[in-house]
């Protein structure tokens, strides 16, 4: 029974987060009306020229040297030439034979283990317009025509649709980091395409490729790589031939679905674009962007490690994403149990943004607050448990944790005179579970204690009623 | 606009060439070892380019562009082979960039002004069967 | 009432007439003659504009494939029919802003491809010199109409000898500056890295008033030069005392008109008596120009051209089905057979397994063509050939023949190919009364030294002040 060994390269495309588009000065906001945010350049007007945006220049190199690549000498762009409505100028400004940057890498550690995924190139291109389709005619909205994209291509690394979702999570988070795009495959400023292929194991040729598209979000794109997979061994292990195409991927159907194949490769007859002219990032100018990029993920990680003592996992973690990276290091400036910060983030932040499906931006609780609850913890003001729901209630009204503990009255009860009486009156009303616990049950200590907890409305501070009631019990009066 | 005189398999006149020799005394020199153009060739460039043509356009377009295609060949007189293509005139001039400052974008109005068929703001086009 | 539609721009200046009588003048002229030449493809009927400036009222005609907003735009072509672009050429909008009167616009070869005016799809423009002939082309419609006095200056484009080919077949003065000394933007584009936009005036000074005007970096155009414009009026001064003009022996082969090379051989010595220094050079690769431009041009051209589908404007064929079948059937209909022939030859020599024997060839030899160059400006300051091997043709004459057609432009294209400077400017007629054009061509961005050539030569004879009788 042949074994075989899966191999996926990715394609992803990136729209660069500059003001402006890539050849003209109409804005790149979402959303807006159609065709309002169009000129005689990105409509393809004849008679029009491009001049390209020096930022979105700026952001292509930042991101080649982030991920380790060489830059080209002499940058030049090409036209790739093809018919779609989307395309107004029936040709793509892009890069074909001299991309901007070739030969670097990202190092993923996906199941336990380190892995060096080579990116083969990286090169800058301009963005169609949308299309829409009704039956009996398609629409055109060209607001998206023009807007920069950057195109990273992996070489046929990747090993699984682990490995692939590892990668591109890894990428996001080192995209996030150089501020260059915000990433959000659902607003399209991510898109991703994989090419993949099967092998015997141990094989060095490459099998049959299939390239698998329409795959909105890093978990359809695990999916889909797991899906197509197991698609092409069972092929292999049947009549179905393996044929060179591209399949789309059904999300609701959990199926990939082939496109009518096209009956001869493309076309695009690419040539030198002649209404731009080169481009030429002298080496030290390469160097000081270099020195200038900001701290990268992995980098971030080592030194929380080393700066806050915390464990590569929960440092792998916390700096995944620049925002909550950057969270954490304005609590821990504010806080010192650093430990106490990254567990409230991992644990009750996390689960809440996960729930609500928005991220730490949006959390609506600052770093002070988050700092302030957990002061408030450390002076007895409120018991653990309690800041677990003020969190959550800050988390949703944006109300600071303080004003909501004294809005609700929530402080915990310190008093041990107070915590006495209250004691004193579950002990008289609990006869049994006092002779039990007497007689040497444990847990009917953990029941007094609850019945003090639910008559102080949670208030009353654990270990004082713990201590109380254990004197009382055992001392006595 | 072009009038054809001449049916396609007429011999070409080479009366008309002789008046323009491109080398001293000669005439087009290997006009008689003429390239011929494989049809289908010119079928799959007409569809490139999203043009059709009738069996006798397409003919008289393949003997055509034989002819020039003839002509053009004689850039393999020359030995390029350690020479730069050209692809700017100004060969200097290099990193042409504009700052990322927004300029007013042409109201929907004037963008759809000129299109033949549009619905509210959107252009409208016949239907696009398949993918790209 | 007088003649001020004869004049020149600067004459008309100098005479403080007002823009209105010069308007009126012109209108009459335009319709006395426009029926026999045909030059216009729309006249502006309206008055002259407010503004004021160096060209204050000064009629000027543009050719169509130069946007003007919201004005019909088409490239004598059925494919752009009610095209009106919404924004102005740059030059258009450096000429509004120095007061010229935007008289209409000029036909032309269908999208620049042609040199006679007859691939128009509104019908040839005639030469005013022989109304059988052609008028050269493609900017054949701006040279007709400045040469039949229907306008007193006229703006065309030259990707091949587009304006330096008609300005010599009609008598008249045609300029193409260096590459990058004008702006492209708002030029409709046949061959993004030949384009160029320049005057066609009735003498030289008209010129330099003129590329004085629309010359200078713009940045809508990457590819147009941030260097500053000189005073190109200072370079109208007739001296040519050591100056040194090369004469390439490649451009006076067997089969150019005797007439063409009797009155260039005459130019050259009335130069040579004023003191030039004449020295024969060779500029080798000269036989290869045609080739390597017909490879060049067509392959941009059928990328430039493949935007006109009928999605956004222009011609559509309603009953498409989908939308291949309206690409197909809107492009068949709308492009002229010319159009369709660069189109397929240039998309030829762009596909797979024909790119590096055609276009990158192509690209290489175009590097030889300039290094010819290069080396004959070290010892040159100016290089002084015919414009056209032959005066202007009968109408119909070449066009069975696109070989023939193309050859032409034999001696214009290498300048395009170089980006260098190029003028035209009368230096006599044929024993048939047709215009004989010289050519000088400058270093890049030596358009002063050129200027001051040809001033120098214009104002030592009388060529320039001949006029066809209409």
């Amino acid at each position: 029974m042949t074994k075989y060994e899966t191999v996926i390269g990715l394609e992803v495309h990136l729209q660069l987060a500059t003001r402006t588009k890539a050849f003209c000065g109409c804005s790149t906001d979402f959303g807006a009306h159609p065709n309002s945010q169009t000129c005689p350049v990105c409509l393809g007007f004849p008679g029009s020229l491009p001049v390209l945006n020096e930022e979105a220049f700026n952001f292509a190199i930042k991101v080649a040297l982030a991920l380790g690549c060489k830059i080209q000498d002499l940058i030049k762009f090409d036209r790739k030439n093809y018919y779609y409505p989307d395309l107004p100028k029936n040709f793509q400004i892009s890069q074909y034979d001299m991309p901007l940057a070739y030969d670097g890498f990202i190092d993923i550690t996906s199941s336990g283990q380190s892995k060096r995924i080579r990116i083969k190139r990286v090169h800058m291109e301009e963005d169609a317009g949308k299309l829409m389709h009704t039956p009996g005619y398609s629409l055109v909205d060209y607001n998206r025509s023009g807007m920069p994209l950057l195109e990273i291509v992996t070489e046929p690394d990747l090993g699984s649709h682990e490995e692939a979702y590892d990668y591109l999570t890894k990428l996001k988070a080192i995209l996030r980091y150089l501020k260059v795009s915000d990433c959000d495959m659902e607003k399209g400023s991510l898109r991703c395409d994989a090419n993949i292929s099967i092998r015997p194991e141990g094989d060095t040729k490459l099998g049959v490729k299939v390239e698998v598209k329409n795959m909105n979000s890093f978990k359809n794109v695990r999916s889909a790589l797991e899906y197509e997979a197991r698609r092409q061994v069972s092929a292999m292990g049947s009549e179905e031939k393996i044929v060179q195409e591209t399949r789309l991927w059904d999300a609701d159907k959990e199926v990939s679905n082939s496109m009518r194949s096209k009956e001869e490769a493309e076309e695009y007859r690419y040539f030198p674009e002649p209404d731009l002219v080169p481009f030429v990032v002298d080496k030290r100018n390469i160097e000081n962007i270099k020195s200038g990029l900001p701290e990268l993920p992995e980098a971030r990680a080592e030194r929380f490690t080393k700066e806050f003592a915390m464990s590569e996992y929960d440092a792998g973690v916390i700096t995944s994403d620049i925002d909550l990276a950057e969270y954490f290091e304005e609590s821990a400036r504010l806080y010192k149990n650093v430990k106490a910060v990254a567990n409230w983030i991992m644990g009750d932040i996390m689960a809440a943004l996960k729930e609500k499906t928005i991220s730490i931006k949006d959390a609506r609780i600052t770093p002070a607050g988050l700092t302030g609850l957990l002061t408030m913890i450390d002076s007895g003001a409120i018991s653990g448990k309690m800041a677990k729901d003020v969190l959550l209630e800050a988390m949703d009204t944006g109300i600071d944790p303080k004003a909501i503990v004294e809005k609700r009255g929530l402080s915990q009860v310190n008093d041990r005179g107070e915590i006495e009486a209250v004691v004193r009156s579950v002990i008289a009303g609990n006869e049994k579970s006092v002779n039990d616990y007497k007689a040497g049950k444990t847990n009917a200590l953990t029941f007094l204690v609850g019945q003090v907890m639910k008559s102080t409305k949670g208030k009353a501070n654990p270990s004082i009623v713990n201590d109380i009631l254990k004197k009382i019990l055992e001392g006595g009066v | 606009m072009l009038r054809v005189k001449r049916h396609v398999t007429d011999p070409v006149d080479h009366g008309q060439y002789a008046r323009l020799p491109l080398k001293n005394g000669g005439g087009y020199g290997n006009l008689y070892r003429m390239k011929s153009i494989d049809k289908k060739i010119v079928e799959k460039v007409a569809h490139l380019s999203r043009l059709e043509f009738d069996e006798k356009e397409l003919e008289q377009y393949c003997s055509q562009l034989a002819l020039i295609l003839s002509y053009i060949d004689k850039l393999n007189e020359l030995d390029t082979s350690k020479t730069q293509p050209t692809t700017h005139a100004l060969s200097s001039l290099k990193n042409v960039f504009r700052k990322d400052v927004s300029r007013e974008s042409i109201s929907p109005e004037e963008a759809l002004r000129n299109a033949p068929a549009k619905d509210g703001d959107l252009f409208k086009v016949p239907p696009v069967i398949g993918g790209k | 009432m007088e003649k001020l539609h004869a004049l020149t721009a600067h004459e008309l200046i100098a005479s403080k007439k007002s823009k209105t009588e010069i308007a009126t003048s012109i209108h009459e002229r335009i319709e006395a003659v426009e029926s026999k030449v045909k030059a216009f493809v729309r006249i502006n009927n309206t008055s002259s504009a407010g503004t004021s400036g160096v060209l204050s009222g000064i009629p000027v005609l543009i050719k169509d494939n130069i946007c003007v907003s919201g004005e019909e735009t088409t490239c004598s072509s059925r494919i752009l029919t009610d095209f009106k672009p919404p924004y102005d050429a740059t030059v258009v909008k450096k000429l509004k802003a120095a007061g010229a009167y935007l008289i209409g616009k000029s036909n032309m070869d269908e999208f620049a491809f042609g040199s006679s005016c007859e691939t128009s799809c509104y019908g040839p423009t005639r030469n005013p010199w022989d109304l059988d002939r052609i008028p050269g082309g493609s900017s054949g419609g701006s040279a007709a109409a400045v040469a039949a006095d229907e306008t007193i200056m006229a703006i065309g484009s030259d990707t091949g000898g587009s304006i330096r080919q008609p300005a010599a077949l009609c008598g008249v003065v045609g300029m193409k500056p260096t590459y990058g000394r004008v702006s492209r933007y708002g030029l409709i584009a046949f061959a993004s890295s030949l384009d160029q936009i320049g005057p066609i005036t009735k003498d030289v000074e008209d010129a330099a008033l003129l590329l004085g005007v629309i010359a200078g970096y713009d940045e809508m155009d990457s590819t147009s030069v941030d260097m500053p414009v000189p005073d190109y009026k200072r370079s109208l001064v007739k001296d040519v005392k050591g100056l040194r003009i090369g004469v390439p022996k490649e451009y006076f082969i067997k089969g150019i008109d005797k007439d063409v090379e009797a009155s260039v051989r005459k130019a050259i010595g009335v130069l040579k008596d004023l003191g030039a220094e004449i020295k024969d050079i060779t500029l080798p690769h000269t036989e290869y120009a045609v080739a390597t431009y017909y490879i060049v041009a067509p392959a941009e051209a059928s990328s430039n051209l493949a935007r006109f589908d009928g999605v956004q404007y222009g011609l559509r064929d309603k009953g498409a089905r989908n939308i291949i079948d309206m690409y197909i059937k809107s492009r068949s209909e709308g492009f002229g057979n010319e159009a369709k022939r660069r189109i397929l030859l240039g998309t030829y020599c762009l596909s797979t397994g024909y790119y590096d024997a055609y276009y990158l060839k192509a690209q290489k030899v175009r590097t030889k063509i300039r290094e010819d160059f290069d080396r004959a400006f070290k010892d040159c300051d100016v290089i002084i050939t015919p414009t056209s091997p032959t005066p202007a043709f009968k109408i119909g004459e070449r066009m069975n023949d696109p070989l023939s057609m193309y050859l032409s432009d034999i001696f214009t294209i290498p300048a395009n190919l170089a980006g260098l400077p190029a003028i035209s400017v009368p230096c006599g007629l044929t024993a048939g009364a047709l215009p004989i054009g010289l050519q000088i061509m400058a270093k890049p961005f030596d358009e002063e030294t050129m200027l001051r050539a040809a001033y120098t030569f214009e104002q030592s004879t009388e060529h320039h002040k001949l006029k066809p009788k209409l």
